[in-house]
C-alpha cells in the first residue's frame, strides 16, 4: 500500500552522470531494452506449421494491415524476461514488510498443485459430469473458509479483495431491498483502505467518515452518533489499518444491528487472527478474504488475487451465482437461479480432506456449503464475472490450508503477531509510535515525527532501506497518521532475519538523527534505478512504445 | 510446520523482549469470551506428500482437456502454451513480488506492464491500454461504467450476441448501481438490428465480434450510429487470437475495446485467473479504470517506468475514484506478454490461420453429419451447429464416448427453449485431424441412436 498524497513525487534535482561502463551494464545488473527495440517483425519463437490451403470464412473482415508486433526467438525471450526479473524485489529475495499486504512465503507445493492437469487443464464449461473434482474442491475450500470465520455461507467467485467488497456490499444492498428499504449512507472510518469508500460510492452510497480515537481505534459512541435510519452499513477493517484489533467491535456490531444496518468487515488483515477469533463470533455480516494475503496464493507483481466473501445468516441468501450446495441430496452446483445440478461425486465431500480418523467428517452433513439455509430461500445476486471464479487460486489456498491445518494456521497468526510486536518493541525507542506505546497485531505503525528537524521524510527513509537490501514498509498509509510507516513482517521471518532487519533500521535511524542527509536524499544508489520522476510521468503520459516516440527520444 | 521458521526458544525470547508472559497477552484487545481456546474443527497440518495425495485424488476426478478430443470454447480456449512461458512466470522475482509501489526495485514488473500495454494497443488498434483487469467479463462491466461517466448517461444497450456471462455481469453491476441495461435477445443466426435501440438517452452499445455464436461483424455502421447520438461503442472479444486474422475493433470505430486474454499464455484453469484487456482512445484516458504504467526517467536520466495517472485511483481519490479496482492480473499479464513476444507478428498470424483452418475443416465435417445444420456464414475458430434433439443430452452422450464436443447453448441460456438444440463448437491448433474425425464419428453415432 502506498499513498502519494503529501509525498514528494519528483527527485530534487536531476544530475546526469556518465555511465561507468561502456555498455551501461554493471556486472550482473544488465540493461535491457523493450521487446519493440530488440525484437523483429519477421522473427517468431513458436514453430507453427502453415495449414494447407483452405477456403477462409472471414467474409469481408480479414485483417488488412500488419499488427506491428515484434517477435523474439526462444533464447532471446528467456534472456529478456530473466533480465527483467532480476530488476524486481520479491519475497524470496528478502524481507518484504509491506504493511496491509501480508507478503508471506509462497509455498511452491501450491504452484505444483495448481498445475496438475486435473485443475489447470479443465474448461469452465465442459460438462459438469467431467469435473466433479473441481466442484468438490470449491465446496471444500468453502467449508474451510466458513469454519475459519464462523460464518454461514461463502460467495466464492469474487476475483480480488475489491471485487469481494463489491460483492459483500451488493449483498447488503440486496438484503435491504428485500426488506423494502432504501438506505443511502455507508459509514467508513478515516483509516480505511481507499477501496472501501470507492466501493460504497460505486453502488450509489454516500460515504460518511467516522473519526478514530487518539489510540487509533473506532469509538462506538462516534458510530452511534451517525447511525441514522439512512445507514445501510459500516465498513470496518479489523484488525484495522493501524494494526490494532478494534477492542469495541462487539459494541459497534450491536449498535449497527440495532439500527437495522449491516457490518461489512474488510478482511485484508485476517492473517492476524486466523484460529484466534472468528469474525462470525463478533457480529460481522460480510467479510472478504484476500486469498493472496492470508492464504498465500502469490501476489504475482500485483495479481491475480481472489476475494471470496463470507456471509452471515442474514446475508447468506444473497450469494452471487454460481455456488455449491451440500444438502441431503448430496453436492450440488447452482449456475442459474432456481436451477441445481447434482454433481456425481465418487467420494463424499468431507472425506476428501478429513484425517483418517474422520474428526470432521460428517460435520457438514445436512449443512449447505455456500448458500443458506436452502436453495429455495436463495435470492442470488446474479453473476459478478464469467465462469466459476479464481479456480487456480482456490487450489493454492486449499493446499496452503491442508499443509498448515487448524494447528498450523493458528500458529502462523500467533507468529505473525509476535514478529510484528518484536519489531515494534525493538524500534520503539528510536522511531515514534503515533498511537502511544501499545501492543499491535500483525503490523507495527510508526509516524514521521521522529524525523522532525532532520530535514528527511518517510519517503527518504524508505528509499534508504532499498540500499540496505530491504523492500520498504508501506508508507503514507494509513492516511490518519502523518508520514506513516506500516511494518508487517509476517510469520515467514526467522528471529535472525528480524534481528538483522531491526539492526539495519536502527543504524539507519541513528544516521538520520545524526544528520547524514546524503545517505537518504540520494537513495537508492544501488537499485536498478535511482529515484524516478513520477511528476514527469503524469504530466507527459507515455503509456506505450511507438516508433514516433522512439525517434523523438533519440533526438532528445 | 515447515513454513514457520520460529522455534519455541525464539518465541520465548521474543515474548520476553516484548515484555509479556504469553502469546495470548498479545491478543488482549480481543474480548475474552471471543478468543478461541481450542483448535477449530478442521484437520491438522499435513506433509507435502500427504497434501499431494489429497489434491491428486481430487484432480484425478476431472477430465483434462488435453486428454480427449476437445472442442469447448465459449469464452475460454484450449491453446498450446510454450514451456518457456510457465518457466518464466515462476521466477521468484515475478511470482513473489507485489504491485510496484517502489519502482526502483520493480522495474521488471513495470517494464513488462509497459510492453503489455503496447501489445494490447497494437492488437486492438487503440491508442492506450491499461495494465489489465480481472477478466474479460469484468472489463466489460467496467467499460460500461466508464461510458456512463463520459456520456453522463446511464443506459447501456447490449447486443443479443454478447456472451451471456458478460451480459449477466454487466446486468448485476448495473442493477446494483441503479443503471439501466437494455439487452437485445440472442440472434444465433447472426444478424441483429441494434440501431433501433440507440437514441440520445443511450450511453453505450456493447457488441462482440466474433460474437458468442461465432459470427464476425463489421462494427463501422453501428459505431457511426452510436456516435451520431453521442453514445460510445464498446467492442468486446473473448478470443484474442482472432485479432491475428480479423480486422481490429479500433479500425471500426470502437471507443473502448475490452476482451479476454486467456488464450495467450494462460491455462484454462476452470475459468480463472484470466486477464482482462482494456483499451481506449487517448482522449478518454483519465476516465479509464485500472492500473497504468508510464515511461519516465530516473535521477540519472536513465529510462524507467512507474505507475502513473494514479489520481484516477481509489487509494488517492477514495469515493471519487474511477473504479474500486486495486489490482491488475499481474502474473497472467506476464504470461500473455511472454507468449505474445514469442509469437510476434508472424507467429500470431500463423496461429490464427491454423485456428481458422481447423475450425473450417471441422465445420465441413460436422455439417455432413445427417441432421446437423451449420448456422454460420462467417466465423473464426468457433461456430454454432443446430442438432436434431436436445443439445445438452447430445453433448453429455458425446462425453460418454470420450469426446468433449462443445457447449450446449442451454448451459448459459437455460430459459430460452428456442436455443436448446444449439451447440457451440470451437477448434484450435491443439486439435488434430484424428480429433475432428473422432468428433464427427461420435456425433453421427449419437444422433443415429
Amino acid at each position: 500500500m502506498l499513498n502519494r498524497q503529501g509525498r514528494p513525487t519528483a527527485p530534487a534535482e536531476s544530475v546526469a552522470s556518465a555511465p561507468d561502463t561502456f555498455s551501461g551494464n554493471r556486472g550482473l545488473a544488465i540493461e535491457e531494452g523493450l521487446i519493440f527495440e530488440i525484437g523483429r517483425a519477421e522473427t517468431t519463437g513458436v514453430d507453427i506449421e502453415e495449414p494447407p490451403a483452405f477456403a477462409a470464412r472471414l467474409g469481408t473482415l480479414a485483417r488488412r494491415e500488419p499488427l506491428g508486433l515484434p517477435g523474439l526467438s526462444e533464447p532471446e525471450t528467456m534472456r529478456h524476461y530473466v533480465r527483467l526479473s532480476q530488476k524486481n524485489y520479491g519475497i524470496d529475495t528478502g524481507l518484504f514488510p509491506l504493511g496491509s499486504c501480508t507478503m508471506k512465503h509462497n509455498p511452491r507445493l501450491n504452484e505444483r498443485m495448481a498445475r496438475l492437469p486435473g485443475f489447470a487443464d479443465i474448461h469452465p464449461l465442459q460438462p459438469l459430469s467431467t469435473v466433479p473434482g473441481a466442484i468438490v474442491l470449491i465446496a471444500e475450500l468453502a467449508r474451510w473458509l466458513r469454519e475459519l470465520t464462523g460464518m454461514a455461507a461463502v460467495a466464492m467467485t469474487p476475483k480480488a479483495g475489491a471485487h469481494g467488497e463489491l460483492c459483500g456490499m451488493m449483498a447488503i444492498k440486496a438484503a435491504l431491498e428485500a426488506r423494502g428499504e432504501q438506505r443511502c449512507v455507508v459509514l467508513v472510518p478515516e483509516s480505511a483502505h481507499g477501496t472501501n469508500p470507492a466501493t460504497a460510492a460505486l453502488l450509489g452510497y454516500r460515504v460518511v467518515a467516522v473519526p478514530a480515537r487518539p489510540d487509533g481505534t473506532v469509538d462506538p459512541e462516534e458510530v452511534k452518533k451517525r447511525l441514522t435510519g439512512d445507514v445501510a452499513a459500516i465498513m470496518l477493517t479489523n484488525p484495522n489499518t493501524c494494526g490494532l484489533f478494534e477492542r469495541d467491535v462487539v459494541a459497534i456490531a450491536e449498535a449497527v444491528h440495532a439500527a437495522g444496518a449491516y457490518f461489512y468487515a474488510d478482511g485484508a488483515n485476517f492473517n492476524a487472527i486466523v484460529g484466534k477469533v472468528r469474525p462470525g463470533d463478533i457480529g460481522v455480516d460480510a467479510m472478504h478474504i484476500n486469498l493472496h494475503k492470508t492464504f498465500s496464493t502469490p501476489h504475482g507483481g500485483g495479481g491475480p488475487g481472489a476475494g471470496p466473501v463470507v456471509l452471515s445468516p442474514a446475508l447468506a441468501a444473497f450469494v452471487p451465482l454460481p455456488y455449491t450446495l451440500v444438502d441431503a441430496k448430496g453436492l450440488g452446483y447452482v449456475e442459474h437461479a432456481g436451477d441445481r445440478a447434482l454433481v456425481p461425486t465418487p467420494v463424499a465431500t468431507t472425506a476428501v480432506t478429513a484425517p483418517a480418523a474422520g474428526a470432521s467428517a460428517g460435520g457438514d452433513a445436512g449443512k449447505s456449503a455456500q448458500a443458506a439455509p436452502a436453495a429455495a430461500a436463495a435470492r442470488p445476486l446474479g453473476r459478478l464475472s464469467a465462469f466459476h471464479g479464481q479456480m487456480g487460486m482456490y487450489v493454492r489456498a486449499l493446499a496452503y490450508m491442508l499443509s498448515h491445518g487448524s494447528d498450523g494456521m493458528r500458529q502462523a497468526s500467533e507468529d505473525a503477531v509476535l514478529n510484528a510486536n518484536y519489531v515494534r518493541s525493538s524500534l520503539a525507542d528510536l522511531m515514534s509510535a503515533p498511537l502511544g506505546a501499545q501492543l499491535c497485531m500483525h503490523e507495527a505503525l510508526f509516524d514521521d515525527s521522529w524525523l522532525d528537524g532532520t530535514g528527511l521524510t518517510t519517503h527518504d527513509f524508505a528509499k534508504a532501506m532499498i540500499d540496505e537490501g530491504y523492500h520498504p514498509m508501506t508508507v503514507y498509509f494509513p492516511l490518519v497518521v502523518h508520514g506513516a510507516m506500516l511494518i508487517e513482517p509476517t510469520e515467514s521471518e526467522s528471529k535472525d532475519s528480524l534481528d538483522r532487519f531491526i539492526a539495519s533500521l536502527r543504524k539507519l535511524a541513528a544516521a538520520a538523527r545524526s544528520g547524514e542527509v546524503e545517505r537518504f536524499r540520494d537513495a537508492p544508489r544501488f537499485a536498478p534505478r535511482r529515484r524516478l520522476d513520477e511528476t514527469k510521468a503524469a504530466r507527459e503520459p507515455r503509456l506505450r512504445w511507438s516508433p514516433a516516440l522512439a525517434r523523438q527520444q533519440a533526438a532528445e | 510446520m515447515r513454513y514457520l521458521p520460529l522455534t519455541d526458544a525464539d518465541r520465548k525470547a521474543m515474548l520476553g523482549k516484548i515484555g509479556v508472559s504469553d502469546i495470548d497477552a498479545l491478543f488482549a484487545a480481543v474480548p475474552k469470551d471471543k478468543l478461541l481456546t481450542g483448535l477449530l474443527d478442521l484437520p491438522k497440518g499435513k506433509s507435502e506428500l500427504e497434501v499431494e495425495r489429497v489434491m491428486g485424488r481430487l484432480a484425478a476426478l476431472n477430465t483434462p482437456a488435453g486428454s480427449v478430443p476437445f472442442f469447448v470454447g465459449a469464452g475460454a480456449y484450449k491453446h498450446h502454451v510454450p514451456a518457456s512461458v510457465d518457466h518464466l512466470i515462476q521466477r521468484s522475482e515475478f511470482l513473489t513480488s507485489y504491485t510496484p509501489y517502489q519502482p526502483e526495485i520493480a522495474q521488471g514488473t513495470l517494464q513488462y506492464l509497459f510492453e503489455f500495454q503496447t501489445q494490447v494497443g497494437l492488437l486492438t488498434r487503440m491508442e492506450v491500454a491499461n495494465a489489465s483487469m480481472y477478466d474479460g467479463s469484468t472489463a466489460a462491466a467496467e467499460a460500461v461504467l466508464m461510458a456512463h461517466r463520459l456520456s453522463k448517461r446511464r443506459r447501456a444497450v447490449l447486443a443479443g450476441n454478447l456472451h451471456p456471462h458478460y451480459r449477466e455481469t454487466i446486468q448485476t453491476v448495473s442493477r446494483m448501481a441503479g443503471d439501466e441495461v437494455i439487452a437485445a435477445p440472442p440472434a444465433p443466426a447472426g444478424s441483429e438490428d441494434l440501431a433501433r435501440l440507440i437514441d440520445d438517452g443511450v450511453s453505450c452499445v456493447v457488441v462482440q465480434t466474433p460474437d458468442f455464436y461465432g459470427h464476425l461483424h463489421d462494427l463501422s455502421t453501428l459505431a457511426e450510429r452510436a456516435h451520431a447520438v453521442g453514445a460510445l461503442l464498446i467492442a468486446v472479444f473473448t478470443e484474442v487470437v482472432s485479432l491475428g486474422a480479423v480486422e481490429p475493433p479500433g479500425t471500426m470505430g470502437a471507443d473502448i475495446v475490452v476482451g479476454e486474454g486467456q488464450s495467450i499464455g494462460n491455462a484454462l484453469s476452470f475459468g480463472g485467473p484470466y486477464v482482462g484487456l482494456f483499451a481506449t482512445r487517448q482522449k478518454y484516458v483519465r476516465q479509464m479504470p485500472g492500473r497504468l504504467c508510464g515511461e519516465t526517467v530516473d535521477k540519472d536520466g536513465r529510462r524507467g517506468f512507474v505507475l502513473t495517472l494514479s489520481t484516477r485511483e481509489q487509494h488517492i481519490r477514495r469515493e471519487k475514484a474511477t473504479s474500486n479496482i486495486c489490482t491488475n492480473s499481474g502474473l497472467c499479464v506476464l504470461a500473455f506478454t511472454i507468449h505474445m513476444s514469442l509469437l510476434g507478428e508472424v507467429g500470431l498470424q500463423r496461429l490464427a490461420r491454423v485456428n481458422h483452418a481447423n475450425a473450417v475443416a471441422l465445420a465441413e465435417l460436422l455439417r455432413k453429419v445427417p441432421g446437423v445444420e451449420l448456422l454460420n456464414e462467417t466465423f473464426f475458430n468457433e461456430f454454432t451447429i443446430r442438432v436434431p434433439g436436445t443439445a445438452a443430452d447430445i453433448v453429455e452422450k458425446l462425453a460418454g464416448k470420450g469426446v468433449l464436443g462443445g457447449m450446449p447453448v442451454s448451459r448459459l441460456e437455460p430459459d430460452r427453449p428456442e436455443l436448446a438444440d444449439l451447440i457451440l463448437v470451437a477448434s484450435t491448433e491443439v486439435n488434430t485431424h484424428e480429433d475432428r474425425a473422432a468428433y464427427a464419428q461420435a456425433l453421427q453415432e449419437v444422433l443415429a441412436c
